[in-house]
């Protein structure tokens, strides 16, 4: 017989009557992928609020979200990729789609929303690129040469930089930004019906779960750029020290560095905190509900929800991530270091979420006679307990950030350290 | 807006060539995949019969179909495996299918335990396989088309065409299914599709040496196992799922999982 390999034996550990051929299939890399597009819909979410809604104090903070978002966009399909075992095939989903299934909608959704996050970047920086592109044609070099290029194809050839024209610009952005909020709330609770809808899975099914996915899924992105742009401004203040030390010229001096970034995250705390009472309430609600109707699965559930995870889900999923990060940015005297330490733990109350929902749904079995403990890959010793082990993991959570640093090189979404025409 | 004839032309020779390559993809309608396959026979349809109380725990189908279907002899996956059920005076309920029953129930040891006679209420093995649903969930979740139902009803996986995403395992409330441990794709048991539409009888139905196993035409009334079904009280497994599974078991206990 040719060599086999049993996917999930490795890292599949049963208890009691298990059918033969259950295992944990989905494991680390189906926690990352709802967590990364959470991530995606949360910050464009976030940008929404300034571009649509009309919130001036996120101004800063918009730009920046909507960059990061297309960054995190990039990230979101890898772990998809990654989980597949004919990951060469993925490209089918976009070719041959069966629309009964939940995951087909996957090409159409993405790309849609792909679309609207890059048109939306490009009204943004059209301007930006327009400038850049006349101002590296008076540069020589072969450097600027590349750049100037670059930018202007990015133009697209639209060099209109008039008044009448920026302002059709900021009508785009706006319109993109309306439909681009129901696009992220559709790509993220898509991936919420993905688990919802599957019949067999007592954990999975409920028609709260596109809604508890899209809740959760705007905390964690507020959480983040929150937690991102705390780690630029903080990296900006310490350039202006330095520079300040050096008697060189600054674009904004230290004080309006930090009441920007306090200002910045006092806000966003405010709409992190409503949503989060939002997504607490949909999850407890969910909880009561199954231990009140109480249907054939419940003894199992019980079982898996109050005695085996139940560190996982009350400790660190509701104390963690939402009661002690809530108490955090409700206390009087909101500072950046207490709300950073605020946004971490959203970050982590946010997956564990994930983990409770995709690894918990599996820790029982379909016979609701026996339980299935995933022991995650922690040293991989082949490419399955590589991408399906913590490693794995690290990697495409990493990834977004990777994307984002060069993302940033050509169109960055803060205002540079130093400003050319402002000196101090 | 005025627009140069040149312009204009031009517009309209790319909206041409946009809608032409549009135009190569098409939505098939119901059934259409399956017809342009040609897999099945219309006037063909199967069903399953297991009458739990002919099943001994042998195991013989187990091997049978591990050797036909190529299924690696020593992985812990089975398209087809044998449940043993010890409900003891005290209510409790053991059950276990170690290595699928590849090498049959020949101890006193249900889930590692040894019981005492005395303390048994009932004991018995129950056979299981795919339903072939009527409605499988399976099908309807796979995001590629990959898996499909033929005419005759089998649900079959195309093997050159599977993701390997897992949506299917994940969807089918039975545990039929699984990643084959060579190939990496979907696996399941297709009731020896590749037999039956020879006329021979899938492999553990060939093997099985008390007819626990037997496979009919319900179209064929007098088939002695659409008879069987239609005369006899029938069961089927976890009907509550909406799936009208195609495998009808004779002697199912409310402990059957």
């Amino acid at each position: 017989m040719h060599q086999w390999y049993v996917h999930g034996l490795e890292w599949t550990q049963k208890q009691g009557f298990v059918y033969p051929n259950e295992f944990i299939t989905w494991s680390i890399q189906i926690v990352m992928y709802p967590f990364l597009t959470g991530l995606v819909a949360g910050a464009f979410v976030l940008s929404s609020l300034y571009h649509l809604f009309g919130v001036k104090e996120l101004k800063d903070m918009a730009k920046f979200a909507l960059v990061f978002s297309f960054a995190l966009l990039l990230g979101a399909p890898i772990p998809l990729m990654l989980h597949l075992q004919q990951p060469l095939r993925g490209v089918e989903i976009y070719m041959t789609p069966h629309f009964t299934s939940a995951i087909s909608a996957f090409g159409i959704v993405y790309l849609t929303y792909a679309l609207i996050v890059c048109s939306e970047i490009w009204f943004l920086y059209r301007a930006f690129f327009v400038g850049r592109a006349t101002e590296l044609s008076k540069k020589e070099g072969l450097g600027s040469l590349a750049l100037r290029n670059i930018y202007r194809v990015l133009t697209l050839g639209a060099n209109d930089v008039s008044p009448k024209a920026i302002e059709a610009d900021h009508k785009a952005i706006k319109f993109l930004a309306g439909i681009g909020v129901p696009a992220a709330c559709f790509l993220h609770g898509y991936a919420g019906f993905i688990f919802g809808s599957v019949k067999a899975n007592a954990l999975w099914m409920t028609p709260l779960m596109p809604v508890i996915f899209i809740m959760s899924a705007i905390i964690s992105g507020i959480a983040l750029c929150m937690f991102t742009y705390t780690i630029v401004m903080e990296w900006k203040k310490h350039v202006t020290k330095k520079r300040l030390a050096r008697h060189l010229r600054t674009g904004e001096t230290l004080q309006e560095l930090r009441g920007t970034e306090l200002e910045m995250i006092r806000i966003s705390a405010k709409y992190l905190m409503a949503f989060m009472i939002a997504a607490f309430s949909l999850e407890l609600l969910d909880l009561i509900f199954r231990g009140y109707t109480a249907v054939k699965s419940w003894d199992i559930l019980r079982s898996v929800i109050y005695q085996r995870d139940w560190v996982d889900i009350f400790i660190k999923q509701y104390l963690c991530g939402y009661v002690i990060p809530f108490v955090l940015l409700l206390w009087p005297g909101l500072t950046v270091r207490r709300a950073v330490l605020a946004t971490v733990l959203v970050l982590f109350g946010v997956y564990m979420m994930r983990w409770n929902v995709v690894i918990g749904g599996q820790e029982f079995s379909l016979t609701f006679a026996g339980f299935m403990n995933y022991n995650i890959p922690i040293i991989p010793h082949n490419w399955q307990t590589y991408k399906e082990g913590v490693f794995g993991a690290i990697t495409v959570g990493l990834l977004p950030f990777f994307f984002f640093y060069f993302i940033n090189k050509l169109i960055p979404s803060f205002p540079p350290v130093h400003h050319e025409g402002k000196t101090k | 807006m005025s627009l140069e004839r040149r312009q204009f032309l031009k517009i309209m020779g790319t909206t041409a060539a946009g809608a032409g390559m549009l135009g190569a993809f098409r939505f098939l309608e119901k059934g259409e995949a399956t017809q342009i396959l040609g897999s099945g026979n219309p006037n063909q349809k199967w069903v399953f019969l297991v009458n739990t109380y002919n099943c001994v725990g042998c195991g013989m189908c187990v091997r049978a179909c591990k050797l036909e279907n190529e299924i690696p002899y020593n992985a812990p996956v089975s398209r087809t495996w044998v449940e043993r059920y010890v409900e003891l005076n005290s209510g409790k309920v053991l059950a276990d299918s170690p290595m699928a029953a590849r090498d049959g129930f020949t101890a006193d040891n249900p889930m590692g335990k040894t019981v005492n006679p005395a303390d048994i209420t009932k004991a018995f093995f129950v056979p299981k396989l795919c339903n072939q649903c009527e409605k499988p969930p399976c099908v309807q979740n796979c995001p590629v088309g990959a898996t499909f139902s033929t005419k005759e009803g089998i649900v079959l996986v195309d093997r050159t065409w599977c993701i390997g995403c897992g949506y299917c395992i994940m969807s089918c409330p039975y545990g039929v299914r699984f990643f084959h441990p060579v190939y990496h794709v979907a696996e399941k048991c297709t009731w020896c599709y590749h037999r039956i539409t020879k006329g021979l009888k899938p492999a553990c139905v060939f093997a099985c040496p008390f007819g626990a196993r037997q496979i009919g035409n319900p179209q064929d009334l007098n088939d002695p196992v659409t008879k069987t079904i239609a005369t006899q009280r029938v069961a089927v497994l976890k009907d509550e799922y909406g799936t009208k599974p195609q495998v009808f078991y004779l002697g199912l206990d409310r402990i059957v999982r």
